[in-house]
């Protein structure tokens, strides 16, 4: 937990992380930077999903509507967090030349979408029913 | 990647386009970053004309604005020089507290 709180110090400071190691090669940090970019871009997409899913499902009981865009919405704040969290701990092992960390993140949102994808079609199909 | 370094030519660029592609991903955010605050914009703005309506409208605006401007900002870092400096993590910070409040701003528009 303590390495949590030390991560989220250094995502408001850049001189702790520039302490850190020598500098690597800009092209490694402009890599890590993207990958950082690729990650916000599925939270803005999950994000974007839950007001859709908000706006476009309107004969949606309002449990099953407000649920299924608030567990969109939760997964996209999980996933900027995580996003930034990461680029910094990256970062930080390429100044060191440590391995980059290791990350369950991916498979559990991955599972987190095909859940909400398979509640999706139970409520589309029981909704056509209905 | 290949470890030899490239001969000092007339331009000093990088031959992989690593500033360019950078840019490219910040353009591809930003995009992204505007349809959710189109849509955003449209569940605030679904119901009868509000008050709370009328805010939300322009809180996301707000964000929206707010990571345009990061990402302005950060692309004409890249564009400055052939070897641009890293991203600080302040930057990186504030385009994911916009996109998080954008989150929130939506929890609380949708429920």
């Amino acid at each position: 937990m303590s390495d949590f709180v030390r991560n989220v110090r250094l995502w408001f400071a850049p001189e702790q992380v520039r302490d850190e190691g020598g500098t690597p090669d800009y092209r490694f940090s402009l890599a890590n930077e993207r990958t950082f970019l690729a990650w916000l871009r599925t939270a803005l997409a999950l994000i974007g999903g839950g007001f859709a899913v908000d706006q476009f499902l309107p004969d949606l009981r309002w449990a099953w509507r407000v649920g299924l865009a608030l567990a969109l919405l939760g997964a996209g704040v999980l996933c900027s967090l995580r996003a930034v969290n990461h680029w910094v701990r990256c970062e930080r092992a390429i100044r060191r030349g440590e391995d980059l960390p290791a990350s369950r993140f991916p498979a559990l949102l991955s599972l987190v979408v095909a859940i909400v994808a398979v509640a999706m079609v139970v409520v589309v199909l029981v909704g056509w029913a209905g | 990647m290949g470890g030899v370094s490239p001969a000092p030519g007339p331009v000093d660029r990088d031959p992989g386009l690593q500033p360019e592609r950078t840019r490219l991903a910040w353009r591809r955010t930003t995009l992204s970053a505007t349809v959710a605050a189109v849509l955003a914009v449209k569940t605030a703005l679904h119901g009868r004309a509000s008050t709370a309506g009328a805010v939300g409208c322009a809180v996301c605006c707000a964000l929206w604005l707010g990571f345009l401007w990061v990402a302005h900002r950060r692309i004409r870092t890249l564009a400055s020089g052939a070897r641009p400096p890293a991203l600080v993590p302040r930057q990186a910070t504030t385009a994911v507290l916009c996109t998080v409040a954008l989150a929130v701003c939506a929890a609380v528009l949708v429920a």
